[in-house]
């Protein structure tokens, strides 16, 4: 089955053309053919009967074999053109044909019986030698001419066989099948350009459709089609252009609500900022009175409470704010070159990880300078460090290695960091699950240190310097985080660039 | 035990902050505007401002600008952090450093520390350099420019140089070491006595301020250099047109 729809009608066309013709041409060559064959014999009948009409007047009754003969001779040179043979018989009697006769007409037995039975001209087509041939038995019947006792019109008894070829006929005939053929072929030729000029006109707006839908799935949801014409194609346009509109109207009311969204958080944590701003301020001074025993025990620990919980709300509105500038797109990269070993031992000894030694394991080589924003990348390692610290188990290892990027053009190198705990490891239903944000893995364990947007916002930040952050269980059984970031080599400084 | 001038539009901020420095031992002033804080100014004499950048009326830029075109004296900006273009303005504008809000008061304390400390603590890289502390001259040409550390001042070309406390202790930094290139994230430690992961855009606004002030031509620096991909350095001087010698000529032309 030939695929594309173009070829598919054009065959059906050429097939349909192809059998109407075919159709219409054997209808008229059976026309014409039963046409030519019911002519020449109807001639040949009137032929013969004008003959016998003239001839057997003359035929002495009852014939003897020798009038018989004789008759015969007479008819078939009265045949002319036609050339037939002819036979006679008389009452059953045996044929006889006319004398020195190379070939006895073919008189068929069945001809014979069916004159007999029906007592009237019987025509019966024969073949002889794979040629076609035509049998005519005719009985005499008594003219009114003929006199004696005999009534005009009853059977004489004698009937007279005819056999002639029907070659000229059938040349008539295969000449007729050749002219079919003649004017069938180019026919069909022709009806390829009208064949192909439909499926163009069909397929010119399947193929608009196509590019429409093709636009649309590529996310250019303004795309709509003109529509002409009153066909079924005009129609599915039309519904296509409603579809698209209706898309986007949802897609814009989608972006809408959640743009709003984002906003609405963006903007509670940044209301949130200004009343935390003046209570991070004095929480120092909330503690201190509280561990100066000046207070009563109970008010002291609420005091302590009320430190406590303020410094964990500033660290969770910060990590939100931080959030909705990475949804707002709002999130810039202060790239700056780096060593890598520096980077991430200030981040262990900055949390304060670097006690008791060993927790934290760096085994990251000196040589590796990277091209990164160093406070994003802080981030990230402080997230995933601090995540095996508090779910997994001691000592967490940090390693890196640098690789030229497979398949890519030289001047691209990929880092990979990765930060692997000895912990149990992070449970398979889990493990999907673990970059969103707020997801907490055990729902009895509701709060922890970080505010739930540490992973979340560590993904965003790898992302923002076209890297990517994953997370598998090592072979160990720890949970082990991958850090690959790509590195633009030669550095350049866009800051210092843009600037000077 | 210091002076100082808060400008800061939210009532509970100013008096959480208030409370924090007060309870540190600071004196504290207190500006509900950029106006009525320009006019404590002059009454109250501080020895650093915190200055909200959001304020009604004249803009905490505003301010910054107007207190830098007088007066020597440190800027912090208290910024919410939303308003990262703000940020930038706002340390283009002359501000020494800035703290995000919400900020616990012992933040806020070890800034204005870091950030009235007239001298950079001492540098080990630098120590060993050429340009000891003590026991060498401490007044220092290099090209049309001439660095008195005792004294803390800078000139150029014989004329004294206004320069903000930042800017004056980042030249005083690289200057010890002529030649040799520190990180941005150095600088930040060394200078601003930030995390190694500061903003590493307020070295920057720093080396542009400073750049317009002792560069004959900020776009092509002599003094403070870019070395891309690393940060910068001071010099090499080369012996200036400007300069009447080749070798370092006292107290400039």
């Amino acid at each position: 089955m030939p695929r594309g729809l173009r070829v598919r009608l054009v065959v059906a066309f050429l097939a349909v053309s192809a059998l109407s013709a075919l159709i219409t041409a054997a209808l008229t060559f059976r026309e014409a053919r039963s046409a030519i064959i019911d002519r020449t014999q109807d001639s040949a009948v009137h032929d013969l009967r004008a003959q016998l009409e003239s001839l057997a007047p003359d035929l002495p009754f009852p014939p003897s074999t020798q009038d018989l003969r004789n008759f015969t001779l007479q008819l078939d040179r009265a045949g002319g053109s036609r050339a037939w043979r002819t036979a006679a018989a008389y009452r059953d009697g045996p044929l006889v044909t006319a004398p020195g006769t190379e070939r006895p007409p073919a008189v068929p037995a069945a001809l014979r019986e069916a004159v007999g039975e029906r007592g009237g001209t019987v025509t019966q087509r024969t073949t002889h030698d794979g040629a076609p041939r035509l049998a005519i038995g005719m009985p005499v019947a008594y003219a009114a001419a003929t006199g004696g006792d005999a009534d005009p019109g009853k059977a004489s008894g004698l009937v007279v066989y005819a056999e002639f070829s029907l070659d000229d006929d059938k040349a008539d005939i295969d000449a007729l099948v050749t002219a079919a053929q003649a004017g069938a072929v180019p026919a069909l030729v022709l009806a390829l350009v009208p064949a192909l000029f439909a499926a163009r006109r069909v397929l010119r707006p399947v193929r608009g459709l196509r590019n429409g839908a093709e636009r649309i799935a590529s996310g250019e949801l303004g795309t709509r089609l003109p529509v002409t014409g009153h066909d079924e194609l005009s129609d599915l346009t039309r519904t296509f252009n409603t579809m698209a509109t209706t898309l986007e109207k949802d897609d814009a009311e989608l972006r809408r609500m959640e743009a709003t969204a984002r906003r609405f958080a963006a903007d509670v944590a940044h209301e949130l900022r200004t009343p935390l701003a003046a209570m991070a301020a004095v929480t120092e001074v909330l503690d201190e009175d509280a561990h100066s025993g000046a207070l009563p025990v109970d008010t002291a620990d609420a005091v302590l409470l009320i430190s406590d919980e303020t410094r964990k709300l500033v660290r969770m509105v910060e990590d939100l704010m931080e959030v909705s500038r990475f949804d707002a797109g709002a999130a810039a990269l202060h790239l700056d070159e780096v060593g890598l070993r520096t980077l991430v031992t200030k981040t262990v000894r900055l949390r304060g990880w670097s006690e008791p030694h060993g927790q934290v394991v760096v085994e990251v080589p000196d040589d590796i300078r990277v091209r990164v924003d160093p406070r994003r990348i802080d981030v990230v390692l402080a997230n995933l460090i601090g995540n095996g610290l508090r779910h997994g188990a001691a000592p967490v290892v940090v390693r890196a290695r640098l690789d030229q990027a497979p398949g890519r053009t030289a001047a691209v190198a990929i880092v990979t960091v990765t930060v692997t705990d000895h912990g149990p490891g992070i449970p398979d239903d889990v493990l999907p699950h673990v970059f969103d944000r707020f997801y907490k893995a055990d729902a009895a364990r509701a709060r922890s240190e970080g505010s739930g947007l540490g992973l979340a916002i560590a993904v965003e930040n790898t992302r923002l310097h076209g890297g990517s952050l994953t997370v598998a269980n090592s072979p160990g059984g720890g949970a082990e985080f991958t850090l690959v970031i790509p590195l633009p080599l030669p550095p350049h400084d866009p800051e210092e660039g843009g600037r000077s | 035990m210091s002076r100082v001038l808060l400008i800061e539009d939210d009532p509970a901020v100013r008096k959480g902050v208030t409370l924090a420095l007060r309870r540190r031992g600071h004196e504290i002033e207190v500006a509900g505007s950029g106006e009525t804080g320009l006019l404590a100014l002059d009454r109250f004499r501080p020895d650093l401002v915190l200055l909200d950048l959001m304020l009604p009326g004249m803009s905490g830029l505003e301010a910054c600008r107007r207190i830098r075109e007088t007066r020597q004296l440190p800027i912090i900006i208290l910024s919410a952090r939303g308003d990262d273009v703000d940020l930038v303005v706002g340390l283009e504008a002359g501000a020494d450093d800035y703290i995000v809000k919400p900020a616990s008061g012992e933040v806020i304390e070890a800034r204005m520390k870091a950030v009235l400390r007239r001298v950079v603590p001492q540098d080990p890289a630098a120590g060993s350099g050429p340009h000891g502390r003590d026991g060498l001259p401490h007044v220092e040409t290099h090209g049309g420019l001439t660095v008195d550390r005792n004294a803390l001042l800078v000139a150029k070309d014989g004329g004294e140089l206004v320069l903000a406390p930042s800017e004056l202790k980042l030249l005083l930094f690289l200057s010890a070491a002529p030649g040799q290139v520190f990180s941005r994230q150095h600088l930040l430690e060394q200078v601003w006595e930030h995390s190694f992961y500061g903003d590493a855009r307020l070295v920057d606004a720093c080396v542009m301020r400073l750049r317009g002030k002792i560069e004959d031509d900020p776009r092509k620096p002599v003094y403070v250099q870019t070395v891309r991909g690393f940060g910068y350095r001071f010099g090499p001087v080369p012996a200036g047109p400007d300069s009447d010698g080749p070798g370092p000529a006292g107290g400039g032309a």
